[in-house]
């Protein structure tokens, strides 16, 4: 039964605008393809955080939904689960193994609080992976159930189009399968990018795609790029213990406020990260032993230097999943410098009822709650009767190194340069907080700035926080910057005592009055 | 040195900006700009009698303020005089023309009311009532006048405060750095344990500080224990020394107090460690602890004395009970404790014990965290009896006895039911007293001067600009009497309209349960961690009530509390992109409404 329907869907995708033309007539060749008799109303392509959000509101308002997800393995080999990035190989295990490392920390900290702990404190990775890995799979397990339970139909499959309304995919084993739909949302996401040019490279490195998956301790580990992704990873590994070593050509964090770039960077420094910085590798090579030789050049000097390391992790991008999907069969452009997907603000690509929300479009955010926002509000577009367009501006984000930071709205720079140096008013803190005083930790970098225009109100700009739980921290903020909140109503808020959040609503010292910031008594 | 009233709308300085109808007062400052039309009492039609007095209050606080204040009308030949007589004097004066003020006429009726004079000028100095203008000339032919105006510098000081608290402190700070003449007065009356402490009051010594860093001790307990889970090794045998984490608590303390005094010193404020009481008007008697006594005047004082804890009254209470003003200094682990009352600090201190691994029982009279969600409340007290704290529910103690005495010794306590005749009897090492706190303010001499407080509560009523019934002493922090706050009135008569209007509930309430990422892997209980928002129906979905129940709560709160005031509806929380993952995103997806049962335990992402 199976087989014949997906015949005769192929005859009638591979024929479509013939049979369209005749639709009328010739019913049985035209099934699954004329409007309303295809096999979906909606079809997503890509089962992360962003396809699965908008099956399961397009079923909720009682649609005939599909969702096709594959995971291609990485060059290492390493697969996984429904859920995409998010789940499997980015936010959640991240967040995850920052813990884990923040609770070597707090090990650290315990003896001054009391609290008498024998020395040695080891750390097993096998046994964190283990249970990150468990947690991650009744995440994927849990995925699959609500796809069952809202009546959403899902294959693992590898998708790629066939025209403007099919789908073609490629189970496990080989088997093909056609799908039709009346509209599509393209959520396939990004992969990190390996350095093809540099020898050794796909053959010798991992990226974030293996490295939560990790049987063993990647050891002593060189972390190549300094994306948000670089840092992250590097924080955690030196955070367990590991010998770490971050490589970077130029600046930290690409985008984001630089001056709480440095801020981070100079944290793990002294909290025991490695940096090579202005250097790039150019060759990788395996020494008898099985350790990794990496070899570089110092940009600076042109010097070549080496150092041998157990892993090395490529950090430096991610590139868009659509080269498998043949987008040029249903006319969906892309960027020819990124490949990401061309759409317009109601998420359309150059085909219509073709959609695209997520990593896989150019120029938007690559974040989950964006992605899943976006998907939601597109399908309440397409089926609930909605107008509302997603808002990209002002997105809170958190990027979670040993000492986290938090921010929304601009970055200093750009307020700047939007608004002009003499219409920008920032205010800025040192801080410390109350919890590392006790601890005897070191808190120099721990820094809130609060960007604003000059001219009274002082409309809020941007806010950035580096600290313990920045993400907790800036949530809230972020409402208050879409509330158009100014300057003057941030510094009516009461504070709440003692936390390190109260700091911004506390931020009296502007930059430009040169006095220090540092925060002194209570 | 500002000495135009906060009320004036604007900057009234003749040296700044010269006034064209007065600008033949030299050195007169005048309240209304040109151009502007100022207002004393507060906007709007009212003429209620409140409003009256809150204008009567703040022509009180003008005059106390103000070493002359003449009440004129531009057009005024006598006032003329008076002003020019003044400037002839070289005199600064506060002039408040009053045809050129919106409410004038009130101010002429009230200032009659004072001074049975109906007539301007109506001229003050140094808070003496001279009169109108043939009395000040009077007064300068008999030089009167001039010993009046030499009064100005007999004070010692500009301001004193009494108590060193956070509130006193700041306030201290701020008149210093706009060049006042600054005293503070603290002094800490040993609590009936003994136990004393450095400036800078409750919040630093016996409140916030220590209990926060109490608190982040236990949390380290749980920490250790989730660090297993997340592949941390080391001896199973983890012990918690009390010892040890006191005297680092105390230590940080000491050096915040240090800090306190440091920067008193750097701002020039004086500061004197005795007990300040008042003796009669602008006099204040300051004992130390030696029982020396001295006194000092000022123009104005600000009562900063704080609160302190109750006790039950009950046999036994002072002499063996302890109070949150004893336990973050107590020199030994204070083993098996009774915590009586449920206020919030009854249920940290619990908490935290509990979190050392000490048998904590806490009794409760009747509801837990009154004055907080209800809800949110019971949920606290459930999650703490998940983790080991006992809760006896209605029960009162009616005595202590020692059985043993030591560090710590054994008590016993009989408590009977609140509600029946039952009673019940129990040993414990420590007996922790945190049933509420009470206003220092009765042995200030308060009497003495007038200052009027609330002979029930004890706490200082005082207008919005806090000051008291006696125009020159103000009051802050934990002794206020509650004011109405504005908004929540607002909030109340709005619910009672739409009620009358509707005959519907006001509020939507949205709440979800939730499971923080890093107590997954950790193996913590999930469908504890609660969020819930409360809306108004009838005000766009406005969001008048946030509450989360979760780790790092505070750090949550603080931004929703700075957009709450900026407006917050539940339309921009669905608009707000999380920040993924953390516990405060979950207030950007809040779907389901409390009024539609659906289940709120999290299955997936």
């Amino acid at each position: 039964m199976a087989a014949m329907a997906v015949a005769l869907r192929g005859l009638g995708g591979r024929f479509r605008w013939r049979t369209q033309a005749v639709a009328g007539g010739v019913r049985g060749a035209a099934r699954g393809a004329a409007a309303g008799q295809r096999d979906y109303d909606l079809l997503v392509v890509g089962g992360g955080s962003g396809g699965l959000a908008c099956a399961k509101e397009a079923a909720q308002l009682g649609r005939k939904v599909a969702v096709v997800d594959y995971v291609e393995p990485s060059p290492q080999g390493t697969r996984w689960g429904l859920g995409g990035t998010c789940v499997n190989v980015g936010c959640i295990p991240k967040k995850l193994m920052h813990q884990a490392a923040l609770l070597g920390g707090l090990i650290q900290d315990a003896p001054h609080y009391g609290w008498e702990v024998a020395q040695p404190v080891l750390h097993d990775w096998r046994k964190m992976a283990e249970a990150v890995q468990n947690h991650v799979k009744s995440l994927n397990w849990g995925h699959r159930v609500q796809l069952q339970d809202r009546k959403v139909k899902y294959f693992n499959i590898k998708a790629s189009f066939v025209d403007e309304h099919t789908v073609c995919g490629v189970a496990k084993g080989g088997k093909e399968i056609l799908l039709s739909a009346d509209h599509i949302i393209i959520a396939t996401g990004g992969r990190p990018r390996y350095p093809t040019h540099i020898e050794g490279a796909l053959e010798y490195g991992i990226t974030s795609d293996d490295i939560f998956w990790l049987k063993e301790s990647p050891g002593k580990t060189l972390v190549v790029g300094a994306s948000y992704v670089a840092l992250e990873c590097a924080g955690f590994l030196t955070g367990i213990g590991l010998d770490t070593t971050i490589m970077m050509r130029s600046i930290p964090l690409r985008g984001f406020d630089q001056q709480m770039s440095s801020l981070v960077i100079e944290h793990m420094a002294s909290h025991g990260t490695r940096f090579l910085r202005g250097c790039a590798p150019s060759r990788v090579r395996r020494l008898p032993d099985g350790q990794l030789q990496v070899t570089w050049e110092d940009r600076a000097t042109g010097k070549e230097d080496m150092g041998t390391f157990d892993t090395v992790l490529w950090a430096i991008g991610r590139v868009p999943d659509t080269r498998s999907l043949n987008l040029e069969k249903a006319g969906v452009d892309t960027s020819p410098d990124t490949q990401k997907i061309l759409v317009d603000s109601r998420e359309a690509t150059s085909v219509p009822h073709i959609y695209a929300i997520g990593d896989v479009v150019e120029g938007r955010p690559e974040l989950t709650p964006t992605a899943i926002m976006a998907g939601r509000l597109l399908v309440q577009r397409l089926f609930g009767g909605s107008s509302d367009l997603m808002d990209y501006d002002n997105v809170p984000t958190t990027v979670f190194t040993p000492l986290e930071y938090g921010c929304v709205g601009l970055s200093e720079e750009e307020a700047v340069a939007r608004h002009g140096q003499e219409h920008v008013e920032v205010y800025h803190a040192h801080y410390k907080p109350l919890e590392f005083t006790v601890a005897g930790r070191d808190a120099s970098q721990c820094y809130v700035k609060m960007v604003c225009l000059r001219e009274p109100p002082q409309l809020l700009l941007g806010l950035h926080f580096l600290g313990p739980n920045a993400g907790e921290v800036t949530q809230g903020f972020a409402l208050g910057i879409k509330c158009g909140a100014s300057y003057a109503q941030v510094m009516r808020t009461v504070g709440i005592h003692p936390t390190c959040s109260e700091e911004v609503v506390k931020l009296r010292i502007s930059k430009r009055s040169g006095l220090d910031p540092t925060v002194t008594g209570c | 040195l500002e000495r135009s009233p906060p009320q004036s709308p604007g900057p009234g300085k003749a040296g700044d900006a010269p006034n064209r109808r007065s600008g033949h007062v030299q050195g007169a400052r005048v309240l209304s700009p040109p151009g502007r039309r100022a207002r004393l009492s507060s906007p709007g039609p009212s003429r209620s009698s409140e409003a009256r007095e809150e204008l009567r209050r703040r022509l009180l606080g003008l005059i106390e303020r103000s070493r002359v204040v003449i009440f004129s009308k531009s057009y005024c030949p006598h006032s003329t005089r008076v002003k020019e007589l003044f400037s002839s004097l070289g005199v600064e004066c506060n002039v408040l023309e009053l045809d050129q003020v919106d409410d004038g006429a009130r101010v002429q009726e009230v200032l009659s009311e004072i001074t049975n004079q109906k007539t301007v000028p109506n001229i003050f100095v140094n808070k003496v009532h001279v009169g109108g203008c043939d009395q000040t000339f009077q007064a300068y032919q008999s030089g009167l006048l001039q010993k009046l105006l030499q009064e100005d510098s007999a004070y010692d000081y500009d301001l004193i405060i009494i108590g060193g608290g956070s509130g006193g402190l700041s306030c201290a700070k701020e008149a210093a750095i706009l060049g006042k003449k600054v005293m503070v007065l603290d002094f800490v009356v040993p609590s009936p344990q003994g136990t004393s402490w450095g400036l800078g009051g409750t919040c630093v010594n016996v409140g916030c500080i220590p209990k926060k860093l109490m608190h982040q001790a236990a949390l380290l307990g749980q920490a250790l224990c989730d660090s297993r889970k997340f592949g941390w090794e080391y001896n199973q045998q983890v012990r918690h020394n009390w010892e040890t984490m006191t005297k680092a608590i105390q230590n940080h303390i000491s050096s915040l107090n240090w800090g306190y005094r440091l920067s008193l010193r750097e701002k020039a404020v004086a500061y004197v460690n005795s007990y300040g009481e008042f003796v009669e008007h602008h006099k204040i008697k300051a004992t130390n602890k030696k029982g020396q006594e001295t006194y000092y005047t000022a123009a104005q004082f600000v009562i900063a004395t704080g609160e302190r804890p109750r006790y039950l009254g009950i046999q036994g209470d002072k002499e063996y009970c302890i109070t949150s003003d004893d336990l973050f200094s107590l020199p030994y682990c204070p083993g098996k404790t009774l915590v009586v009352g449920a206020s919030y600090v009854a249920l940290e201190c619990a908490g935290f014990l509990a979190g050392f691994g000490l048998d904590v029982t806490v009794m409760v009279r009747s509801i837990l965290l009154r004055g907080f969600d209800q809800e949110m409340a019971e949920k606290v007290g459930s999650y703490m009896e998940q983790h080991g704290v006992k809760f006896l529910r209605k029960f009162i103690p009616v005595m202590v006895q020692q059985l043993e005495k030591g560090s710590p010794g054994k008590l016993k306590v009989l408590a009977k039911s609140s509600e029946g005749t039952e009673t019940i009897e129990e040993v414990y090492n420590t007996v922790l007293l945190a049933i509420g706190r009470d206003s220092c303010t009765r042995k200030i001499g308060l009497e003495k001067i007038g200052v009027k407080i609330n002979e029930k509560s004890g706490k200082i009523p005082v207008n919005d600009v806090e000051q008291t019934n006696v125009p020159y002493v103000y009051a802050v922090g934990d002794i206020l009497e509650d004011k109405p706050e504005l908004t929540p009135v607002a909030i109340q008569s709005g619910k009672l309209l739409a009620r009358r209007l509707f005959g519907a509930s006001l509020e939507k309430i949205y709440h979800t349960l939730f499971w923080p990422l890093e107590w997954t892997v950790a193996g913590r209980e999930n469908n504890t961690c609660y969020a819930k928002i409360i809306c108004n129906k009838f005000d766009h979905d406005r969001v008048i009530g946030f509450h989360i129940l979760g780790p790092n709560a505070g750090e949550v709160t603080q931004g929703f509390a700075a957009a709450m005031k900026c407006g917050l509806t539940k339309q921009l929380l669905d608009d707000t992109i999380g920040i993924h993952p953390t516990c405060g995103e979950v207030f950007t997806t809040l779907e389901i409404t409390k009024s539609s049962g659906l289940d709120i335990t999290q299955k997936g992402c």
